[in-house]
């Protein structure tokens, strides 16, 4: 492991302790805070601090040093945590964030960004905490007589090689150390797992030493053993700190020394980092393995089944743990949305002092789990929506209180699983859009013509077009020339849908469809003379044989065919791939009928479906290029490699530009032997 | 199945004697197509496997025969008689695809049949004269004067710039705002 790696980790786990800190503090500003609430929160500032003494980022540590001291003050209750004090701790994670997020890229902080917090901070702590220099040690506290400390290793670590007899020793080093051995837990010989772990230890450690000196001794296994770290003398300053497993009940047990019971508190989940890489391997060798036992499920169909009674329940046996395997794996990759949730509030926080405005931002279904891709994707566009809401749909405080509504505005932003997708929704009780002037806006612009009639829906679309946008003047913190069309674009690209509820005066909706996973699909596998393609099934709304007289020319436009009353336009794949060898006659073929956000509905002209199946999403970017059309590859059960048709993109060019395009350019196709 | 060369064991041993030369050599993997011979760097060469087929990729330059399955990834096959503007292969079993792993990308090539290993000092190679800015020589890193012949080195960077000179041409246009304007 080098250096390199050291430090990604330790701006990931810092990522995750401010994400876990900006929880806390939420907690704390709506009063369901208990005991623990302030322990970790304090435990987070705690750990960055420490991360960052071994990174040597002197800023941080200050400013970590003295939050730390206000928090360690209201945990014993010397202080209490009004609005102001927990805006002040906001702020300074604020400050911590980009401290980090300044290091992580290399850029030098912004100068005198902590200094000012520093000092308020120390005006609200207690007058007499000395001044603390950067990498100084942790504050002396509730130094006593000693410590009394119980100690019970779990197996884990042992299996991490980690040996109590160090521990020991380092203790030893620390002071007169005195020990006992707490056999309570082992079982009769017979019951012996001989690689558990069964023993623990009371230690009492006599002299004026810090706590914290105790609890570096055992900081790197915190995680794999019950802990518990007593003053030795009741002390006027009452304090336990316990391992986080502990549940805040079993913390207030008096003086007396409970019994350990290292099983009675569930430990809570336990979680690996793994390289994402290491993931994608795996998900690259299920996907292997589903492509082999499809081979060999056609190659054992073949066989007549007396020859080798076994071998076709055996492989329906493979398939079922096959596809377990697929989709606990799958779920891997998955990760709670809350970690680009989390960003928000002080998005909100900073624009609505910006914009003078005064926001509320409520989130929901925040466990809601994802893609680990999505999710990172899913920053940008949310954080755009976002200053779209506060900036053209909430009202000033005043305007609000003259419309009868309250001076705070609500925006909502909440997550939830329907139906195989991620419902994102982000709603504020706003002004919602106004459409007479999108309209006027779009036909300045130049998107619509002058006299063209829209109806709502349709004018609330014209605001995802490229170059439009409503804010008469540029403000500061949105129309920065990156407009709704690249939201739009973006969630797309995840394979995913956008649209917009409105009504004027009470709001605007934008809801994200998004599908659960890039990696995997369910699609339709269709045929086109000698390739076959993939349709995503959620993009197809149904599939027919046409009859002769449905299909009629178009001048300029090539076919359509007329379905209950309706014209859709025809778009014959083979020519829009140059595909040799095709069904030219549309009334032998099939049409697909798909739904295109631009274009509306579409039929794809194929040759015939092969079937429905779940395949699993290659890249064909990675050794190739964008193709258009085309959003993927995959494997299909022979091996051969088939293409994922970009349905969204198939709308956007009208099938004779397509035909046109593709004759001009030749090709290949592998010759049959 | 064609059970995949590994070159690496082969650079190995054939790479031992030049570290004590510095970098003064480098090893090639050499193909023949038509009568000329071309030399690909034996770094860069991942493995070599028999043809199979292909899916064709729409729209493509003809000289890319479409992608294939190589252990779950996704990999082009350019096919370098085509690339050097020569008539297409017409391939069979007995044509073999050289991948190459490059920084950016895995890519296959399609050649008739890999000839040879050499060894080359680096002194030895001389530059490709400018003859016509568009033709086939600006794919090639050098020249490799040999007693049987003459081995053209392919520069694979510029080989492989797919992008370059296929995607631009078929990259979609993004605003087709005159449909939405009914």
């Amino acid at each position: 492991m080098n250096f390199d790696h050291l430090r990604a980790t330790f701006f990931e786990e810092s990522a995750e302790l401010l994400e876990s800190a900006y929880a806390q503090l939420a907690a704390l500003a709506e009063g369901r805070s208990d005991a623990e609430t302030v322990h970790a929160l304090f435990r987070a500032i705690h750990s960055i601090k420490g991360g960052g003494g071994a990174f040597g980022l002197d800023r941080m540590i200050g400013l970590a040093h003295v939050m730390e001291t206000l928090l360690d003050r209201a945990r014993d209750g010397l202080v209490t945590l009004d609005p102001d004090l927990l805006a002040l701790l906001l702020r300074g994670t604020d400050a911590l964030s980009d401290l980090l997020s300044a290091e992580r890229v290399g850029e030098p902080a912004p100068e005198g960004l902590t200094e000012e917090l520093i000092q308020q901070f120390h005006a609200v702590s207690a007058p007499s905490e000395p001044a603390p220099s950067p990498r100084t040690d942790e504050p002396q506290e509730a130094v006593g007589e000693g410590w009394r400390i119980l100690f019970q290793p779990h197996a884990a670590l042992f299996r991490n090689a980690s040996e109590p007899l160090h521990l020991v020793r380092e203790l030893r080093t620390l002071g007169p150390v005195k020990l006992s051995v707490d056999a309570g837990k082992l079982p009769s010989l017979d019951r012996m797992e001989p690689e558990d772990a069964y023993l623990g230890w009371n230690l009492t450690l006599e002299g004026a030493v810090p706590r914290l000196a105790v609890e570096e001794v055992f900081e790197f296994v915190a995680d794999d053993c019950d802990l518990r770290i007593e003053p030795l003398a009741p002390a006027a300053k009452e304090k336990f700190e316990l391992d986080e497993r502990k549940s805040p009940s079993a913390v207030v047990q008096g003086d007396a020394v409970p019994a350990l019971r290292s099983d009675a508190n569930a430990p809570a989940p336990q979680s690996v980092r793994v390289d994402v890489s290491k993931i994608d391997r795996l998900v690259n060798l299920v996907g292997e393995l589903v492509i082999n036992q499809a081979m060999l499920m056609q190659v054992g169909s073949a066989l007549p089944p007396d020859i080798c009674p076994g071998l076709i329940g055996g492989l329906e046996t493979l398939s079922q743990h096959l596809r377990e395997l697929q989709e606990g794996v799958m779920a891997i990759r998955t990760q709670p949305v809350k970690s680009v949730f989390s960003r928000m509030p002080r998005l909100v926080r900073e624009l609505s002092a910006q914009l003078g405005k005064e926001v509320r931002l409520v989130v929901t279904g925040e466990m809601t789990e994802i893609d680990k891709t999505v999710v990172e994707q899913l920053a940008d566009p949310l954080t755009h929506l976002l200053r779209n809401a506060l900036d053209h749909g909430i009202e000033p405080p005043e305007q609000r209180a003259a419309g009868g509504k309250p001076r705070q505005g609500t925006v909502h932003l909440s997550a939830e699983q329907r139906s195989g997708r991620i419902i994102i929704e982000m709603s504020d009780d706003g002004r919602g859009i106004d459409r007479a002037r999108v309209l006027d806006r779009a036909k300045e612009r130049g998107l619509v013509r002058q006299d063209a009639v829209l109806n709502d829906s349709e004018i609330d679309e014209l605001i995802f077009l490229p170059g439009f946008s409503t804010a008469a003047a540029v403000s500061e913190v949105s129309g920065r020339g990156v407009g709704m069309d690249v939201v739009r674009r973006n969630i797309e690209a995840l394979g995913g849908r956008i649209a917009v509820e409105s009504r004027l005066g009470s709001g605007s909706r934008f809801v994200l469809s998004l599908p659960l996973t890039l990696a995997v699909l369910d699609g339709l596998v269709v045929s086109v003379g000698a390739q076959a393609y993939i349709l995503p099934i959620t993009s197809i709304v149904e599939s027919l044989r046409p009859q002769k007289e449905q299909i009629h020319d178009v001048i300029g436009s090539g076919q359509v065919l007329a379905i209950r009353g309706a014209y859709i336009p025809l778009l014959p794949l083979h020519l829009r791939f140059a595909v040799p060898d095709a069904e030219p006659d549309p009334s032998r073929g099939i049409v697909v009928i798909v739904e295109t956000d631009r274009a509306g509905r579409l039929g794809l002209i194929v040759d015939d479906l092969l079937g429905q199946q779940q395949v699993v999403v290659k890249s064909l970017e990675a050794n190739y290029g964008p193709v258009d059309g085309v959003a993927g590859a995959t494997i299909l059960g022979d091996g051969r490699v088939a293409l994922i048709l970009d349905v969204p993109a198939l709308g956007g060019i009208g099938p004779v530009r397509g035909a046109s395009q593709t004759i001009t350019i030749p090709s290949p196709q592998p010759p049959s032997h | 199945m064609n059970a995949p060369m590994n070159i690496e064991a082969v650079a190995g041993t054939l790479k031992a004697p030049a570290d004590g030369a510095g970098m003064a050599t480098g090893q090639y993997i050499t193909c023949a197509l038509n009568d000329a011979e071309y030399g690909i760097d034996i770094m860069s060469v991942r493995e070599i496997k028999g043809w199979t087929e292909t899916t064709a990729i729409p729209n493509a330059p003809s000289w890319i025969r479409g992608v294939i399955n190589l252990r779950g990834v996704i990999v082009p096959i350019l096919d370098l008689r085509a690339r050097f503007g020569m008539a297409p292969t017409m391939p069979g079993p007995m044509h073999v695809v050289v991948i190459i792993q490059t920084m950016e990308r895995t890519v296959g090539l399609l050649v008739d049949a890999v000839s040879d290993i050499i060894t080359v000092d680096v002194s030895d190679i001389r530059p490709v004269p400018e003859i016509g800015a568009g033709g086939p020589d600006r794919l090639l890193s050098g020249l490799v004067p040999l007693e049987r012949g003459m081995v053209a080195l392919v520069a694979l960077e510029k080989l492989l710039n797919i992008t370059e000179d296929s995607a631009l041409k078929s990259e979609r246009p993004r605003e087709d705002t005159a449909a939405l304007a009914a």
